[in-house]
Formats: structure tokens, sequence, C-alpha cells
């Protein structure tokens, strides 16, 4: 849908702003940046033109996934990470996700406490997401604000996830580099074992290691990543920090950087990269498929006459959603 | 997905008392707001910076050192110049009423004093959210 009369004073765009978002979010205006932001975040009517003239622009950025469980120390990692990369001249965007409340739709969203350090550098960009209702660890929305900061020039981008469990495991679709930060004493070498995100660390980091139980906790993590059958040729680093006094920082850039340029080298990057435009392009179909659904069958109360059908076993659910799909596909 | 208000709760000034700013980030959150805390101490630049990056509608500003006067026009002036127009400027803290009227003159759009009920100030951001 166009809106040609958007931008005309009578008709200012939803964002609350007068102006082509897209055009000068290329130009490098940040308050261009943050309202391309808010409008994907909201799904404004605009947020789809903004994605379509921003996305030739993208795919420069190294995406860098932190996650690891509640109070690993994320936040003061990517702050302590972020400084490093701005000593070294490279410009860092952060997504920062904290949960949603799953009974008021409200948030408290913490992370920029332990950056506030990077506010005034105008070569780094913050923002804080909710969950708002999404499960894996991120919020549905975070990948295209991922494409605004590399739109908008930024060389590094983190983000950060919810504090995980065990099965929140978006990070690696959305990362070309997944780093998973743990700390010591949060369970026995079974927890090690289990399944989920500890199978999609490419570097692990061991914040609080001067706390009791961080060389155990390395020596059961090595046991785990030598089970592994396969020899693969990227046994994913363990490095200890301790993130709030910067001990281990240089040594995890280094190891980010191998990791970096090993999936470089290896075409890995290229392959991940393929595998996310996929992803992407059927999340897109699979949501539209799903709004068009929603407008044709739910909003027009034809669903009502099927459930009706249904429920006195004139018929069943699953040659009704064959029938339906059969009509929308000719 | 409708759009939800986002509240930058802030700090300026350098009084350590953040018990009502956290009472209050408490209670918005309850009423369905996605706040960023930003923490203890924060400068109106920061402030400013912060809540254009987050691209909140409010700023809501505690204060208990008796820096009200100066600081809260600053972070108004501040967003103004930073192109946040319709951001709802609001103060709360230990604030004499004589100061106030001078306050909304300076851009706040509304200042709780003790004893404020936090649904006055929920209903007052839902009012005067643009």
């Amino acid at each position: 849908m166009s809106f040609p009369l958007r931008g005309h004073a009578l008709y200012p765009a939803k964002g609350g702003a007068e102006m082509d978002i897209a055009q000068e979010l290329l130009n490098g205006s940040r308050l261009a940046l943050t309202r391309a932001i808010t409008a994907i975040e909201n799904e404004y009517d605009e947020a789809t033109d903004i994605m379509k003239k921003i996305y030739p622009h993208t795919g420069n950025a190294f995406v860098l996934g932190i996650t690891g469980p509640p109070g690993a120390g994320k936040s003061t990692l990517t702050d302590k990470l972020a400084r490093e990369y701005r000593k070294q001249g490279k410009t860092v965007g952060i997504v920062a996700i904290d949960p949603t409340s799953p009974f008021s739709g409200g948030a408290i969203l913490g992370d920029r406490i332990r950056m506030n350090g990077l506010t005034l550098d105008e070569g780094v960009f913050i923002r804080s997401m909710g969950t708002r209702g999404s499960l894996g660890g991120l919020s549905h929305k975070t990948a295209d604000a991922v494409k605004a900061m590399d739109a908008f020039g930024k060389d590094i981008i983190f983000v950060e996830t919810v504090g995980v469990g065990q099965s929140e495991v978006d990070i690696v679709k959305a990362a070309d580099t997944t780093m998973v930060v743990l700390i010591p004493g949060m369970g026995d070498d079974i927890q090690a074992i289990k399944a989920g995100i500890l199978e999609i660390g490419d570097v692990f980091t061991i914040n609080k290691a001067d706390h009791e139980g961080a060389d155990r906790l390395v020596t059961e993590l090595n046991m785990m990543l030598d089970l592994d059958g396969v020899m693969k040729d990227w046994r994913p680093p363990i490095q200890k920090v301790v993130a709030n006094q910067g001990i281990g920082i240089q040594e995890v850039i280094a190891i980010i950087d191998k990791h970096h340029s090993y999936i470089k080298g290896n075409g890995q990057l290229a392959e991940r990269r393929i595998k996310r435009t996929k992803d992407e392009m059927l999340d897109i179909l699979n949501s539209r498929i799903g709004s068009y659904i929603t407008e044709k069958i739910v909003d027009t109360g034809i669903i009502d006459d099927f459930v009706r059908d249904i429920k006195a076993r004139k018929t069943d659910p699953y040659t009704v959603a064959a029938g339906i799909m059969h009509d929308i596909l000719k | 997905m409708e759009k939800r208000i986002r509240v930058l709760v802030a700090k300026p000034g350098l009084d350590g008392h953040d018990r009502g700013a956290k009472v209050v980030a408490r209670a918005l959150r309850d009423a369905g707001f996605e706040v960023i805390y930003t923490g203890l101490r924060q400068t109106p630049e920061q402030i400013a910076e912060a809540a254009l990056q987050e691209d909140v509608n409010v700023v809501a500003m505690s204060i208990l050192s008796g820096a009200h006067s100066h600081l809260f026009p600053k972070v108004v002036n501040l967003l103004r110049e930073k192109g946040m127009k319709d951001t709802l400027v609001i103060g709360g803290g230990v604030i004499p009423e004589d100061d106030i009227p001078a306050l909304k003159e300076a851009g706040i759009a509304e200042v709780f004093t003790p004893g404020a009920l936090t649904t006055d100030i929920v209903e007052f951001i839902k009012k005067n959210v643009k």
C-alpha cells in the first residue's frame, strides 16, 4: 500500500515526524534511526517502506549475539566489549532485550544501567526492546532493528538476549557469532550435557571467574565439548572473565575476531546469512498468509460457520483447513 | 501489534535515593508501559540522549536534592534540540510548591510531589501522551 500524501504537512507519518525516515537514516540522522526502529517495532504502516528502502544498505555489519542466564553479566560484558571496539575505531550498535510481562504487557528494560558510560559516545547507539510475547529470547522485530542499525552504518552490532534458560536459541538465527555467557554455581555437570543453549555457543565466556567453582565449570564444559563425536575444525573456546573489573576482555575480543575470520574464510558466514535470509523470507510470507487468512476467514465470520459444522461433527478441522488452503492458493 | 507507551525513568543529579523512582517504574510496568530505567546520577545530556535512542514518549525524572529548577528545564531544552518535540516530560520528588509554576513554564508537563498516587501518574501519562 502506498501513501502518496504522507509527508505532506496535513498527513504526518505516524511516527510523529514529517520526514523521509529511511532517507534521513541513511544520511546519518540519529532521530531518523530511532523513529525507524519504533515504526518497525510497532508495525506502523510505513515500516515496510522503510525496510524496503534501507535493505540494499544492509549486510555490512558484523552481528555478535550475547546470551546466557539472568544475572550472568551479559550487559556488563557488552559494555566492556563495546568500549574495546570503540578504541579500535569501530562504531557500535546495541540491541538489548528484556522480558515483557505476560500479565500487564509492560516491561522494565534495565540493560542500559550497565552501559551508561556509552550513552554520550556518538559512535554508539543503544536500543532496549521488550520481548512482547516472543519466547525465543529475542523479540519478533529484533532482526529488523538490527538491519536499521546496519543500514545506519554501524560496524558491529551486539544483540543481547533476555536472560535465557535452556531452550531460547533464536539468537543463532540473528547473529554471525554467538557468545554464551555462563557463571559458576548454577548446577552440576548434568546441566552441561542437556540440549539447548550450550549447543549454540561459538564462544563461551565464564564470567565472575573470581567466584568459587569457575575452574570446575571450565572442566565440565570442556568435557561436554569433547563429547561432540564429530571432529569439528572450530572447537568453541572457553574464556574466563571478570567483566566488571575488565579482566579477560582483550582475550574475548581476540577469540571473537578469530571466529569472525574463521567463518568468513571457510564460507560459513555466507552460509549462515543465506540461511537467515531464507528464514526471514519464509517468516514474512507466513505472516502475510496469516493476516490474509484472518482477514478473509476470521474477520468475515466465515470461520464461525465452519466451527459450527465441525462441532456438530458434520466435518472435521483437517478437511476444512485443506479446503480453505485450496481456495486461497487458487 | 499496538503501540506501547515507552517511558524513560531517570534520576538526574547527585542524590542517591531511588526508592521512589523504582516504585514509579514498577507501577508504570504494571500499567502496561515499557519502562527504561537508567539508574542513578545521570546528567541532563545522558538523559536526553538515552530518551532519543529509546524513542520514549515520556521522560519521568525524580530528584530529591533540590537541583530540580536547574536540571529539569535543561533536559527539556536538550530534548527539543534533538528533535524530540512531542516527548512528555514529568518530574517528581521533594519539590517545593513555589517552584512548580516556573517548572511548568519551562516545559515540565506535571510535577508529582510526596503523597502523589502512582495511579495518578499513570492516568496523567495515558491522557497526555501524543
